[in-house]
């Protein structure tokens, strides 16, 4: 019933494995002509920023008007083509890593060394909520549960861990504990309810989760119109702050926005790691994600596997909701947290749901949304662009036989996608 | 999968149309009326002061004046809470699930006939242009539900209509505008559904992708591409990429002229139309035709289809690029039928409300019209009430197509049978 990868057309050939002995560019040479889950996500990466070029150059009227004239100034829309995309693209690089000019002036000066760090600061501080609802997602993902509800549930946590925030007064080492506590409290809490709709009723957690990503964003919107959640004498609806004792401490001084919050998730990846591969209820959601008969009949309650999953997964997206209050913005506003809940989706999937898949390609998808920030401000090319490249990145990792097909690469390993989501009767 | 037992069992009767409806959740439906009948009767009966007056208006064409309905709100209330109790007592005491969804509905209808009279409590609320509002909302709403019947009927899951709702509008309204020509912008929003579809098709049929991804990724896709060329191409230019004219309506003759009914149902522009057209096609066309039962003997067993000679994956892609095609048109109606402006965002998440009217639908085009219907009078309940000042915060009241959803995906639908082979990939060996 799982609707894991089935390649259409027969299965090539298994490989040989390469002779033990044979020289090391000979193993590279066949490294990376064949389809294992590095080069797929390679080449997806390039196959993204392939796509991403062609709409630039499309959407551009200069490189537009040059291509016009191709017949002319054949040179002229090679040139323009290749600087307008150099222009982005390095802009995006510059944005999200390392300036090498600004390295350059640190280094011959001598200051300014927080300036050469701080893209690359940046970029962590996007990738630690991507890490945790990621996490979260990839883990409902392993059981078979499409958790499609992290905006809602990133609310709830954010929510919840407002309240604890600017409510609770307490010295650092007990209130921050709490405040992360509480975002995970309230991410559960949103994930319990298409949990228990699941087990009890059947209602698709697909649909359910959708639905109340709507109903946490207008929850919030009231919310944040009344006390005691609204800053005091505000018209604009945002939060009160939460206070200092309740904020993730930053990591390398004030300059840098990269806090606390980076190891909690990079904490958390790993508890979650341990779980999945070595508790007996990871092994259980992994069972009765993979074949839910053959749970039941080795004495395993998939509905209560439904209802915990789901509550463990909200709670973890929580804390990706809790990550960025915490850490960088202090108060809450309309909309919080954006499109973070669909881009752990995208992040879960390019990490093949395996916490550490995650927390690199949070750190890609992460780069190229800090970097795209960077792009519109210094060439105005739309961030947008970016959630584009990297819907076409998860395209081509959720479809590693059409990888393969295009670059002509021999079978290998990344057929295997771990992921059993199933249609509506499942 | 558990294995289904045809013999009777107790408490559980097979419905006309083969779904499974318990005595226990038709007793459930008779409480949940009883709730709403004294609901009715202490909130809007005793809690309103004797004297409040409620006004219905009804608007005629402009030959025919129809006097507005006056009511008073308490008396209202009451009758119509004992009207609905009685409904419940009738559901309580069934002995047979045949026709509950009936008494439950009307008992529905009564509840909300004495929520709208309170919520006009000392001023008059246009019923008409209320009903009519249903309809507007409702259209893109059938589009959606019958592209994803079209795609799950044959066994492919469509979660993608969200984006192929935003595709549709984007490319509607951008060469609507450019041509000015809207029927062009029609065919440019049916060729974006279409051409989504064909990728769901493409990923999902030809590499055996996981169906409900690739149609995430796509919704995921279509959002960032029309930001991105909102932002890039039609900003810059928004007065000859981003103006399309919207359809006038179109008074059907004669037919146009019924008192009341008339102007609501036949004085609309042609994406209602086109919908009740569709809608039947696809009724006709699935249960009444050789092809309609091909398309769900892919859908329910694909294997068994093949060995009598049907070719699987060429029906699913023709239907995945249809399915994708009608949506498209559906996305249009966002820009071309109503707004007459693109802009980021603007389908707000219907694409998945359709998927959810198709469930409750249970993958049939009339059934999911009733669930559209539903869906659309709360979104157009919602706007009428913000206007209504009736105490309730807006956000609230935005929020109530969505609990809705989640209350009828999860309460009165239950556990519904999709097509059997709906998300399974096929592949011959």
């Amino acid at each position: 019933m799982s609707a894991a990868s089935l390649p259409s057309e027969a299965p090539e050939r298994p490989a040989s494995p390469p002779p033990v002995d044979a020289p090391p560019w000979r193993r590279f040479v066949r490294f990376v002509t064949e389809a294992n889950v590095a080069m797929v996500t390679l080449l997806a990466v390039v196959g993204g920023l392939f796509v991403g070029a062609i709409l630039i150059v499309v959407t551009t009227p200069a490189t537009l008007h040059a291509w016009g004239e191709l017949g002319s100034h054949p040179g002229r829309a090679f040139s323009v083509t290749f600087q307008t995309l150099g222009n982005a693209y390095g802009a995006l690089f510059v944005g999200s890593v390392i300036s090498p000019s600004a390295l350059g002036h640190a280094i011959s000066s001598g200051r300014g060394w927080t300036g050469v760090f701080t893209p690359i600061s940046e970029t962590l501080v996007s990738a630690t909520p991507l890490i945790l609802a990621g996490t979260g997602v990839a883990l409902g993902f392993s059981t078979g549960v499409f958790n499609i509800g992290g905006q809602g549930q990133l609310i709830a946590g954010a929510l919840a861990a407002t309240y604890v925030g600017f409510g609770v007064h307490a010295p650092i080492g007990i209130h921050l504990p709490l405040v992360i506590l509480a975002g995970a409290a309230g991410g559960a809490v949103a994930g319990f309810i298409p949990g228990i709709l699941k087990a009890r009723t059947g209602a698709h957690e697909v649909i359910v989760t959708i639905m109340l990503n709507y109903i946490f964003l207008y929850l919030l919107e009231y919310l944040l119109t009344t006390q005691p959640l609204q800053e005091p004498h505000q018209s604009n609806s945002i939060s009160r702050t939460i206070s200092s004792t309740g904020q993730l401490p930053h990591l390398f001084g004030s300059g840098l926005r990269v806090n606390l919050g980076l190891i909690v998730a990079l904490a958390v990846a790993a508890g979650a790691s341990w779980f999945m591969r070595r508790s007996t209820l990871g092994f259980e959601f992994k069972v009765i994600g993979a074949n839910p008969a053959a749970g039941r009949t080795a004495g395993m309650d998939a509905r209560r596997a439904t209802i915990l999953v789901l509550m463990i997964s909200g709670a973890l997206v929580g804390m990706a909701g809790m990550s960025t209050l915490a850490g960088t913005d202090f108060f809450l506003s309309t909309g919080y947290g954006g499109s973070t809940g669909f881009n752990a989706i995208t992040v879960a999937l390019l990490g093949r749901n395996r916490p550490l898949g995650v927390v690199l390609g949070s750190l890609l998808f992460a780069a190229l949304s800090t970097g795209g920030r960077y792009m519109q401000a210094s060439t105005g090319i739309p961030i947008d662009l970016t959630s584009v490249i990297q819907a076409v990145i998860v395209f081509m990792v959720a479809t590693p036989a059409l990888v393969r097909e295009i670059f002509r690469l021999r079978e290998a390993g990344a057929g295997k996608i771990l992921l059993f989501t199933k249609g509506w009767g499942g | 999968m558990s294995t289904v037992d045809l013999a009777p069992v107790e408490g559980v009767e097979l419905a006309p149309e083969g779904r499974l409806v318990s005595l226990g959740r038709v007793r459930g439906m008779g409480v949940f009326l009883a709730v709403l009948a004294v609901i009715t009767l202490v909130a809007f009966g005793i809690g309103v002061p004797s004297g409040a007056h409620a006004v219905f208006l009804v608007s005629g064409p402009p030959a025919l004046s129809i006097s507005p309905l006056t009511m008073s709100v308490r008396w209202v209330a009451v009758a119509l809470a004992a009207g609905c109790a009685a409904l419940a007592v009738l559901l309580v005491l069934r002995r047979s699930a045949r026709g509950s969804y009936l008494i439950f509905s009307s008992g529905v209808v009564l509840f909300l006939w004495a929520f709208l009279a309170w919520a006009a409590r000392g001023a008059a609320l246009n019923l008409s242009q209320m009903l009519v509002g249903t309809l507007v909302y409702a259209t893109p709403l059938v589009y959606g539900s019958l592209s994803g019947i079209m795609c799950e009927r044959s066994g492919v899951v469509n979660i993608a209509i969200e984006g192929q709702f935003l595709a549709g509008a984007f490319l509607g309204a951008m060469v609507g505008s450019a041509s000015g020509n809207l029927w062009l912008g029609v065919l440019a929003g049916a060729v974006a559904g279409g051409l989504f579809g064909a990728l769901l098709a493409f990923l999902a049929l030809r590499y055996g992708a996981d169906q409900i991804i690739v149609g995430v990724v796509i919704v995921a896709f279509c959002t960032g591409l029309t930001n991105f060329l909102t932002e890039q191409v039609l900003t810059p230019d928004q007065s000859t990429l981003n103006s399309p004219q919207t359809f006038s309506p179109l008074a059907i003759p004669l037919l146009s002229k019924i008192p009341i009914l008339g102007p609501m149902l036949f004085d609309q522009n042609v994406f209602l139309y086109g919908a009740a057209i569709l809608l039947i096609v696809v009724h006709v066309a699935l249960f009444k035709t050789r092809w309609g039962l091909r398309v769900r003997a892919v859908g329910e067993h694909p294997r068994a289809a093949e060995t009598v000679g049907i070719h699987v994956l060429s029906v699913r892609y023709r239907n995945v690029i249809l399915g994708g095609v009608i949506a498209g048109i559906g996305g249009a109606s966002f820009t071309i039928g109503s707004i007459g402006e693109f802009s980021a965002g603007m389908t707000a998440g219907l694409g998945y409300v359709a998927l959810a009217a198709m469930i409750f639908g249970r993958w049939r085009p009339f059934g999911a019209l009733g669930a559209a219907v539903l869906f659309g009078f709360a979104l157009s309940l919602q706007s009428y009430l913000a206007v209504l000042n009736v105490g309730i915060p807006s956000p609230f009241l935005s929020m109530a197509p969505y609990v809705i959803t989640i209350a009828v995906v999860s309460g009165l639908v239950g556990r519904v049978r999709p097509p059997a082979a709906d998300g399974v990939p096929y592949s011959r060996e």
